[in-house]
């Protein structure tokens, strides 16, 4: 069988453009382009894409409805089963999920499922076509939802719709989580996040922004107080450093404080905002995954002269999806393989002026499946640098463990929480996303909310 | 929005605030800070909460006009909103019954002090004061200070006010003349490093209060961390109090200043003149 149509590319800024610039790099599909595409979905009866969807998004219906010109209707499909479609279709690393599966991927290229659903969320919003689906009556229950970002967004949403009176309690002045304080807005816009919070709230959900739950309320206090259930859902929190010398110079950052400047406090539009970050120079970013080059991207858009990724292992190892990797290759990144930083060399200012490396070996197999990587004696060199960013992920926020007498965690300080129920060791708190996995993607945070809104709607029913 | 009850300047470019912030007031404890943002284009900045009332739902703020975000909030008057406050973070300061304490404010430090101080009376310590400042001008809270401590002393670099000196002078006799539990120092770095090095000598616990540059106060950033015996902790969970004989001053100091060129206002308080000193 002979396709009509190859998989069609969305169309994007130029890289030696948009390296001057925070817009979005993709511009979307057109509606040719849509169309196209989406002629090219066999309509699987047992479409195995769906199986590779955390949340289960009903991926050949939507596409038929693009077939038929129905964009509108397409994108309320999607938002039967995912609430933030517009923020999926960007970030959902779809190659390893949906994509994957696809039969046609099989013969050729897979259907750009993330491209669609990107464009028909996309059109609806900008249309202004935007419609609430009808929500269940109210059941009277009420659920606190701690943290805003994907997991926790997904739990209202899902709850909301099923008639039960949501509260997310946020920790930052503003919701999203990780969305808006960590993916920099080259890559999703932040007026979509927006735009998807919007609609949460709109089913119902009430969002209390600087709340910390932990500090100015505890678990505990929520279910003595008005809550019937609690979701946690606050993310993967606390960065980690290498533990080496001069880590504490002045222009060593993590990755969140980096990304949370430059995209939470709006850094890269200083003066006009009075949040200011280093521009300029030489950057070093720390790290192989997805934070890592968001950080160097961000970067380079903030004017560094050169920016160098350090990994300490090889290409096949990076956890970073491979459209950041070619993005990032594109637009000019260096990519260091099998090096690892040792020590930060700094002025008499305590300004980092150096990172002293030592190159690395792959040896064998670690629990993580990949070559663990081993430091070659006497291979030790430097390389000078003005800022450099770590991002080699992050450990649990401990501030609710802590203050959660009774609560469950694993010796990595994570929360333990049943797979198929998000139920953790107290009765009628649940948990899920990074602060039960450590560092993972947006929809395994979205599709452990989702399990854990079943079961918290379950246990809300039979309790009734 | 948190609306501003009252507004008092209590010397030069230094207000007493006192704000709406009734989640904030419910839970707050001697030693704990708010992350304040006045409007949307705002940096979030660290300030200790330097009073509350449960009862009104409000918390007192002590700014100091170092920058554009502080400069913002003194421009508000009363009845106008800040933006954002969340809180209280922090640890709260650990108090308990030791016998005499010595409590010492620097500058707009005594703003940070205060409280502590007030926490120590209550649990039934007797307080020693000292203020110091630069300047007559700059000294603060001195009628609040004198009516939690058994003996105030007020020293100014220039002499215009009290003894003509560095708060370390005032310390000094103090620790002489009797028993010293336990030290408590708040602010210029310089200031706790001085206070620090002399407590040492007498072996007398110390403990500062820290205000490295933070971002979001909660433990997600790392902005704030400082090396306290060695090992690196974030002022806005594992602090803000630290044992002051094992914090990295010189460290602090650059970090604080890490920002300098873009932005004057990150450095949490004016110029020192211990710092030509130390």
């Amino acid at each position: 069988m002979k396709e009509k149509h190859d998989r069609q590319k969305m169309p994007e800024q130029k890289p030696s453009e948009r390296i001057k610039n925070f817009k979005e790099v993709p511009f979307g599909y057109t509606e040719e382009l849509a169309l196209n595409e989406a002629s090219r979905c066999l309509e699987c009866k047992k479409p195995m894409c769906v199986k590779g969807c955390p949340v289960n998004v009903p991926i050949p219906d939507f596409i038929k409805l693009v077939k038929e010109g129905k964009f509108a209707e397409a994108a309320r499909k999607i938002k039967e089963a995912n609430s933030l479609p517009a923020i999926c279709g960007r970030v959902c690393p779809q190659e390893d999920q949906c994509e994957k599966l696809c039969v046609i991927g099989k013969m050729s290229k897979p259907v750009a499922i993330g491209a669609l659903e990107r464009f028909v969320a996309d059109y609806e919003r900008e249309k202004g076509d935007i419609t609430i689906p009808k929500v269940s009556g109210k059941t009277g229950r009420k659920v606190a939802v701690v943290g805003s970002g994907p997991a926790g967004l997904t739990v209202a949403g899902e709850l909301a719709k099923k008639g039960h009176e949501v509260t997310i309690f946020e920790a930052l002045h503003k919701p999203g989580g990780v969305l808006v304080y960590g993916i920099p807005e080259f890559r999703l816009p932040k007026k979509i996040v927006e735009s998807e919070i919007d609609y949460v709230k709109q089913l119902g959900v009430k969002i209390v922004t600087n709340a910390i739950i932990g500090k100015s309320a505890t678990v505990s206090e929520l279910l003595e107080g008005e809550f019937d259930a609690v979701f946690i859902g606050s993310g993967a929190g606390a960065p980690k450093f290498m533990n080496i010398p001069g880590e504490n110079c002045v222009g060593v950052f993590s990755a969140n404080e980096y990304l949370t400047r430059s995209n939470l406090m709006k850094a890269y539009r200083f003066p006009e905002y009075d949040t200011p970050i280093p521009r300029g120079g030489v950057v070093a970013v720390v790290g192989g995954g997805n934070v890592a080059m968001d950080s160097a991207r961000t970067a380079l858009r903030l004017g560094a002269e050169k920016v160098v990724i350090l990994y300490r292992r090889s290409r096949e190892e990076m956890p970073a999806r491979i459209d950041e990797i070619h993005h990032a290759e594109e637009e000019g990144i260096e990519f260091h393989f099998l090096v690892n930083p040792i020590k930060f060399i700094c002025d008499e200012h305590g300004k980092v002026q150096e990172v002293e490396c030592i190159k690395m070996k792959l040896g064998e197999p670690d629990d993580s499946g990949r070559k663990r990587p081993v430091k070659i004696d006497n291979s030790e060199f430097s390389v000078k640098i003005d800022t450099v960013v770590i991002a080699i992920g992050n450990d649990p926020n401990p501030l609710i463990q802590k203050t959660t007498p009774g609560l469950e965690v694993n010796k990595w300080g994570n929360i333990v929480s049943g797979k198929e129920s998000g139920k953790t060791s107290i009765e009628r708190v649940y948990a899920g996303g990074d602060i039960v996995t450590g560092s993972a993607t947006v929809i395994e945070a979205m599709g452990a909310g989702k399990i854990a809104a079943g079961a918290i709607h379950k246990f809300l029913m039979d309790e009734k | 929005m948190h609306r501003i009850i009252s507004k008092k300047k209590i010397a030069e470019d230094i207000f007493r605030i006192v704000l709406e912030a009734p989640a904030v007031a419910a839970k707050r404890k001697a030693g704990q800070f708010v992350v304040l943002r006045p409007e949307e284009t705002s940096e979030r900045i660290p300030l200790t909460i330097f009073d509350s009332d449960e009862g009104k739902g409000t918390i007192t703020i002590i700014v100091q006009v170092v920058g554009k975000t502080t400069r913002k909030i003194a421009s508000l008057g009363e009845g106008e909103s800040l933006l954002d406050v969340a809180g209280p973070l922090g640890n709260p300061t650990h108090v308990e019954r030791k016998g005499n304490i010595a409590v010492v404010g620097g500058g707009v430090g005594t703003a940070v002090a205060y409280p502590v101080a007030k926490a120590f009376k209550e649990a039934g310590n007797d307080v020693i004061g000292i203020i110091g400042a630069r300047t007559k001008d700059l000294i603060i809270l001195e009628d609040e200070m004198k009516a939690i401590t058994s003996e105030l002393f007020i020293t100014t670099d220039d002499g215009s006010y009290g003894r003509k000196g560095f708060v370390t002078d005032a310390l000094k006799d103090i620790i002489e003349k009797n028993p010293i539990a336990e030290v408590l120092a708040v602010g210029p770095v310089p200031m706790m490093k001085a206070v620090c090095n002399l407590t040492k000598q007498h072996n007398i616990e110390t403990m500062v209060s820290l205000n490295p540059i933070m971002v979001d106060g909660t433990g997600m950033c790392g902005a704030c961390r400082v090396t306290v015996a060695g090992k690196t902790r974030f002022t806005c969970v594992d602090g803000p109090e630290f044992n002051g004989h094992e914090v990295d001053f010189d460290e602090l100091t650059k970090r604080l200043k890490g920002y300098s060129d873009m932005e004057k206002h990150y450095i949490g308080h004016k110029g020192c003149n211990l710092e030509n000193k130390v």
